[in-house]
């Protein structure tokens, strides 16, 4: 019990360089598999909160860009949205990582964005602007008409009826989709160091540490579903947590009128 | 490839890039392509199959079965997809090893499991450590397939079940009260219904599935990612007759490009086939194309 703690102690924060710099060798413990691989969720749940926070601004941005009956704002989204949801997120962190690294050669000044903490997290914000675009502009589309109509009446316009009116209708309609955009969102951010970003030092996401200690013992069937457990409670807590903004954006509606969030799976990029 | 590619040093411009596009390795790089292809062409039938059964035994009226059909098509669910890939990969590779040790090697006193590794006797080591080269290859590229028609095929289950329960009750009711059994009304009424409920699904999954294919690069298939890579990178005079620098991000671009045309043609192709299937269907998409027509 107190080698755990050692091991906490010693391991808790490795993937991001705070603790024991060497990895355990040798006999691995259960304790060591649970320590690392939590440790190295920080970087799982960092990708997500972070590229969903910023990507949720652009996608409005994007979504009102696609619904635009101007063509020179239209026509960008459009590329855009098609570009990042139509070719494979891993071929993306790819293509960029070659990118950042050309760009690092030109001028110093792009020094930082090879580096997975800056790199990924600018591939993974784009990534899910572009979903979510999409599924804001679904929700633009099925705004019932009546709503508008009557902001019109009413001589509500512009910024005004957009803040008030259609922004908060949007997010209702869109709301149980971008739940399970959030999820699989979070999932993709395991791709982060199995594409072309280094894990430097040996710092990395949850799944770098669960195939080490799978690649180490030769033994799948401890280190992954410790990972999957992991992943189970992060998911969780998405959940609940859109739940309940779920509940606060239709907190206007009687209490059966209020739409359940229903979870489908799908999409890997 | 052409007969004045004898001495590249001399080559300029495109005549270079004619003589550089044609090397063996461009040529594994291509074939690399049919290997991605032919995975989906495997792949695709193969998670359908599971997803039929996966979805079938969601329904089943015997409870463990239908407790197994659950589990496996939640399981997508709360678990990163990529995690599955890498852990079939090795499981299903120690399983098929460990079976074939019970039953080949009876007497082996030894535990499997030693500490860090797997022990199983000679005869039982899938392939056989004297199959040939491409045996290896076969091996891994089988295991490959059968990792994504796992995963894929709980997607599938997912979404076949949806489907299924989408078929209208009463078709079922009309069935049971005209006598035929449990059996007869699954396989007369409600699988030769449920495709056009499914096929929303089951397009969205054929676009997950193409964008999943550069995954086979983890699973150690040499695939069009890790071609990509090894033709891109630095190449040195000494070692080559092309030299170039690091020209990875050409090479994905080039493969940005191809599963975005690739991508793009399969939307047309299931849109084509959507509005087909929906004519004279008693749905929204089938009633807009009798109100468009007339």
């Amino acid at each position: 019990m107190s080698d755990c703690i050692q091991t906490i102690q010693d391991y808790a924060f490795r993937s991001i360089g705070y603790g024991e710099r060497l990895l355990p060798k040798g006999d691995y413990t259960l304790c060591e598999h649970f320590t690392l691989i939590g440790s190295g969720m920080i970087w799982n749940v960092y990708f997500a909160v972070m590229a969903l926070l910023l990507g949720f601004f652009f996608a409005t941005a994007l979504a009102l860009g696609k619904a635009s009956p101007r063509r020179w704002l239209r026509k960008p989204s459009e590329w855009f949205i098609f570009l990042f949801r139509g070719s494979p997120l891993f071929i993306q962190f790819f293509f960029a990582y070659f990118l950042f690294l050309s760009l690092k050669q030109a001028s110093p000044l792009f020094d930082g964005l090879t580096a997975a903490s800056v790199g990924a997290l600018i591939v993974l914000f784009l990534n899910t602007s572009a979903y979510s675009a999409e599924i804001f502009y679904g929700a633009l589309q099925s705004i019932p008409k009546g709503d508008v109509e009557a902001a019109d009446a009413y001589g509500i316009t512009g910024v005004t009826r957009f803040r008030r009116i259609i922004w908060p209708t949007m997010l209702r309609l869109a709301w149980p989709a971008y739940t399970n955009e959030a999820i699989f969102l979070s999932h993709a951010t395991t791709l982060v160091f199995f594409s072309a970003f280094p894990a430097w030092q040996q710092k990395g996401d949850a799944l770098y540490y669960a195939s080490y200690f799978a690649d180490k013992t030769f033994n799948p069937f401890v280190p992954y579903p410790i990972l999957a457990m992991y992943f189970i409670i992060f998911t969780l807590m998405i959940v609940g947590l859109f739940g309940a903004i779920n509940k606060r954006l239709n907190r206007h509606l009687p209490q059966e009128a209020r739409p359940k969030l229903r979870l489908r799976p799908q999409i890997i990029r | 490839m052409f007969s004045y590619c004898a001495d590249p040093s001399t080559l300029e411009g495109l005549k270079w890039l004619s003589c550089y596009l044609t090397t063996g390795k461009h040529f594994g790089f291509y074939l690399s392509f049919l290997t991605v292809l032919g995975l989906l062409a495997i792949t695709a039938p193969t998670a359908l199959a599971f997803g039929f059964a996966g979805a079938a035994a969601a329904r089943s009226r015997i409870a463990p079965v239908r407790w197994i059909g659950k589990t496996y098509t939640a399981i997508v669910r709360g678990v990163p997809d990529i995690a599955f890939f890498l852990f079939f990969v090795i499981a299903l590779d120690q399983g098929f090893e460990w079976l074939r040790h019970k039953i080949k090697c009876p007497d082996w006193e030894d535990p499997i499991r030693q500490g860090s590794d797997f022990v199983v006797c000679q005869a039982a080591k899938l392939p056989l450590s004297s199959a040939p080269q491409w045996l290896h290859e076969t091996y891994g590229f089988f295991l490959a397939v059968l990792t994504f028609a796992i995963v894929f095929g709980a997607f599938a289950a997912n979404v076949l079940f949806g489907a299924m329960r989408a078929v209208p009750r009463a078709q079922m009711e009309t069935a049971e009260a005209y006598g035929m059994s449990h059996r007869q009304t699954f396989w007369r009424i409600l699988v030769p219904q449920m495709w056009v409920y499914a096929l929303p699904g089951l397009s969205n999954l054929w676009m997950v599935l193409i964008k999943a294919t550069p995954l086979l690069f983890l699973l150690g298939v040499e695939d069009i990612v890790y071609w990509a890579r090894e033709l891109g990178g630095t190449k040195n005079a000494r070692f080559t007759d092309y030299p170039h620098g690091d020209w990875r991000i050409w090479y994905f671009s080039f493969l940005l490009v191809f599963y975005l045309a690739f991508t793009r043609v399969s939307e047309i192709v299931l849109d084509k086939i959507m509005q087909r299937l929906t004519h004279g269907q008693a749905t929204t998409a089938g009633e807009a194309q009798r109100k468009a027509a007339s």
